[in-house]
C-alpha cells in the first residue's frame, strides 16, 4: 500500500474517532454524523484509487470488467439507502436501523466469503490443511468468525425487523428444546468454523464448508431473535448493532487493515454500552434477555384481559373537563404512541394546554418504545422541545405533585408491580412512579397486557381511569373539547 | 501469532476503550441517531468488499464482492442519511 493511501486511512480512523465524539452532545452531533460521513468517504475514495493503480484494461474493454460489479454495487446500493433513508417515518425508525444493521453484517461476512474463495487457490492443490498455510492461523480464525458474526447480525436483523414492523408476531415463539437447540447449533458453528480454519480435507470441500457454516449461522440468527419479546427489542437492537462492528473488525483483521478494526471496534463498544444500559433500565441480566423468552405463558403473574374487576372508564370529553383545571401535567409516552403516529396530536395538545398557563412535561423511560432513545426522536420530529422531556429519575419525585398523568401506550414501564409485587417477572425493573399522581389517565386500546403479558394494577387503581381508544383519536378528541371550553 | 495480528489486536483492544470512553456519557436523547450514526460506520467494511471485487476478473468471488459493496452501500448512505435527518429535528430550533 503506498504512503498516501496508508495516510489517508489514518485520517479517516481519526475522523471517525472525532465525528463520533461529536455525536455525545445535542448541539454538535449533526456535526459528527457528517465528520463522520466525510471519513467514510476519505476511505471509500482511497481504496478505489488503491484498486485502481493496477488495473489494465484488456483490447476493446472500456473498463476493466471487475469495476462493472463494483460500479453497479456502488449505484444499487447508494439507491436503495437514499430512498429508503429519505422516505421511512419516524415513528419506523426501530425497523430501518434493522435493516440497515443486517445489510452491513451480510456485507461483513460476503467480504470473508470472497476473499477467502480468491485466495484458496493461490497454493497449487490447496487442502483445507493448508489453508492455515496460506493464511496464516490467525486470519483463518477471524475469517470464520467473521463469516460467523456477520451471519448472524443479517438473519437476527431480518427477524428483528420483521417483528418491528408487524409482519410476524411480536410475542417470543418458543420452539421446544430451544435451548438444547442453540446450544447444539452454536456448538457445531463453533466446530465448523474450526475445521474451516485448520482442517480443510481438500478444495472443493471448502466451498462446501463454507456454504454449511453460512446456512447454519443463517439459522442461528434467527433462532437467537425469535424467541426475544417485543419489548425486548431495544436490547436486541444495540446488541445486533454492536455485532455489525464487530464483524467489520473481524474483517479488518482478515485483511489485515487496521482502519476497519479501529471503525468495527468503535461500533463494537457503542452497541455494547446500549445494550448495557437498557439492560439496567430493566433490571435484567443480558442473558435473561436473551434466553428468558420473558412474557410468555410460562412466565409467572397473571395475563390476559381477565381478572379485573375494578376498572373506571373515562371519555375524551371527561379528561379534557379536568384538564381545565390542571396546573401540572405530564404525558408518559410508550410504544403506543409510535404506533398511533400520536407524536402530533400529542405536540397540539401540550401547546393548548400550555396556552393556558399549564406546566407540561414528558416523562422518557428509557426502553420506551423499541430502540434506545425511540420516544426522543418522534417528540422530536413533532417539534416537542427538548426541556420537556425529563428523564425516568429526575421525574419520578415530581409525579406526586402532579395532577394530572396521561400514559400514551405505555404499560410496563408504569406497572407498580415492579415496586410492591416480589413475585412479578418485572419486579425490581425502574419504572415510572405515575400511580403517585393525583390522577392518571391510561390511553390503551384495550385491557390487554403489553409484550410482557403481565397484569398491570396500574389499571384497577383509585386514581387511574382508563381511555379506551387509539392515541391519535383519543387526543385529538381531547382538543377539540379543550378548545370549546 | 504473528506480529501483525499482535498489533492489529492491540488497536482493536484501544479502539473499543476509546468507544467506551467517548460514548458512556452521552444522553438518552441522542441514543437513537448515536446508534444508527454508529450502524453507518460498521459499512468500513466496503474498504473490503471493493479490494475483493477487484482482485482476479469475473469470478464468483467478484460477484460475491460486488453484493459486499451493494449491501455495504446500503448500510453507509442510509444509515448516514437517516441519522442526519433525526438529527436535523433535534436540532432545528436551535437556528
Amino acid at each position: 500500500m503506498s504512503d498516501a493511501i496508508f495516510l489517508a486511512y489514518l485520517v479517516a480512523a481519526v475522523l471517525f474517532i472525532f465525528g463520533l465524539k461529536l455525536q455525545g452532545k445535542v448541539r454538535t452531533a449533526r456535526k459528527g454524523n457528517m465528520v463522520s460521513s466525510l471519513a467514510m468517504l476519505l476511505a471509500v475514495a482511497a481504496t478505489l484509487l488503491k484498486i485502481n493503480q493496477n488495473t489494465g484494461t484488456g483490447p476493446g474493454q472500456l473498463i476493466p470488467p471487475a469495476w462493472i460489479f463494483i460500479i453497479i454495487g456502488i449505484v444499487v446500493g447508494s439507491l436503495i439507502g437514499a430512498i429508503t433513508a429519505m422516505k421511512v417515518q419516524m415513528t419506523s425508525m426501530p425497523e430501518m436501523v434493522a435493516l440497515f444493521n443486517g445489510s452491513g453484517g451480510i456485507a461483513s461476512s460476503l467480504v470473508a466469503i470472497a476473499y477467502f474463495l480468491l485466495n484458496k487457490n493461490l497454493g497449487t492443490e490447496t487442502t483445507l490443511a493448508d489453508a492455515p498455510a496460506i493464511f496464516g492461523p490467525s486470519v483463518a480464525v477471524t475469517l470464520a468468525l467473521s463469516v460467523m458474526i456477520g451471519g448472524i447480525t443479517f438473519t437476527g436483523s431480518i427477524v428483528a425487523y420483521a417483528k418491528l414492523a408487524g409482519k410476524i408476531t411480536g410475542a417470543p415463539i418458543l420452539l421446544p428444546g430451544r435451548h438444547f437447540l442453540n446450544f447444539g447449533m452454536m456448538a457445531s458453528v463453533l466446530v465448523i468454523g474450526a475445521l474451516l480454519a485448520f482442517v480443510v480435507p481438500g478444495n472443493t470441500m471448502v466451498t462446501i464448508f463454507l456454504l454449511v457454516l453460512l446456512f447454519m449461522v443463517f439459522a442461528l440468527g434467527v433462532l437467537l431473535v425469535i424467541p426475544i419479546g417485543g419489548a425486548d427489542m431495544p436490547v436486541v437492537i444495540s446488541l445486533l448493532n454492536s455485532y455489525s462492528g464487530i464483524a467489520a473488525a473481524m474483517t479488518g483483521f482478515v485483511l489485515g487493515e487496521n482502519l476497519l478494526i479501529i471503525a468495527g471496534a468503535l461500533v463494537g463498544a457503542a452497541g455494547l454500552i446500549l445494550t448495557k444500559l437498557m439492560c439496567k433500565a430493566m433490571n435484567r441480566s443480558l442473558a435473561n434477555v436473551l434466553f428468558g423468552g420473558f412474557g410468555t405463558a410460562d412466565s409467572k403473574g397473571t395475563s390476559g384481559k381477565e381478572g379485573y374487576t375494578n376498572v373506571k372508564e373515562a371519555s375524551p370529553e371527561e379528561v379534557a373537563m379536568i384538564l381545565e383545571d390542571a396546573q401540572s401535567v405530564i404525558f408518559v409516552p410508550g410504544y403506543g404512541l409510535a404506533v398511533a403516529q400520536a407524536q402530533h396530536a400529542n405536540r397540539a395538545l401540550q401547546t393548548l394546554l400550555e396556552e393556558r398557563g399549564c406546566k407540561v412535561r414528558h416523562a422518557i423511560h428509557p426502553v420506551a418504545g423499541r430502540m434506545p432513545g425511540h420516544m426522543n426522536v418522534l417528540l422530536a420530529e413533532a417539534d416537542v422541545p427538548y426541556e420537556s422531556l425529563v428523564e425516568m429519575d429526575e421525574i419520578n419525585p415530581e409525579f406526586k405533585n402532579t395532577d394530572v398523568v396521561i400514559i400514551l401506550g405505555a404499560n410496563d414501564v408504569v406497572n407498580p408491580a415492579a415496586l410492591t409485587d416480589k413475585d412479578s417477572p418485572i419486579w425490581g425493573m425502574p419504572i415510572l412512579h405515575v400511580h403517585e399522581a393525583r390522577t392518571v389517565f391510561m390511553v390503551k386500546r384495550s385491557l390487554s397486557p403489553g409484550f410482557a403479558g403481565i397484569r398491570n394494577e396500574l389499571f384497577e387503581a383509585d386514581n387511574t381511569l382508563m381511555v379506551f381508544g387509539d392515541a391519535k383519536d383519543v387526543l385529538q378528541k381531547m382538543i377539540l373539547e379543550l378548545k370549546e371550553a | 501469532m504473528g506480529p501483525e495480528l499482535q498489533v492489529g489486536l492491540y488497536v482493536f483492544v484501544l479502539a473499543i476503550f476509546v468507544g467506551f470512553e467517548l460514548i458512556t456519557k452521552v444522553p438518552p436523547t441522542l441514543h437513537t441517531p448515536l446508534m444508527s450514526g454508529a450502524n453507518a460506520v460498521s459499512g468500513i467494511t466496503i474498504v473490503g468488499a471493493l479490494a475483493c471485487a477487484k482482485a482476479g476478473e469475473g469470478t464468483i468471488a467478484n460477484m460475491l464482492g460486488g453484493l459486499a459493496i451493494a449491501t455495504a452501500m446500503v448500510n453507509v448512505v442510509g444509515g448516514y442519511l437517516v441519522t442526519d435527518r433525526m438529527l436535523h429535528m433535534f436540532t432545528k430550533k436551535d437556528r
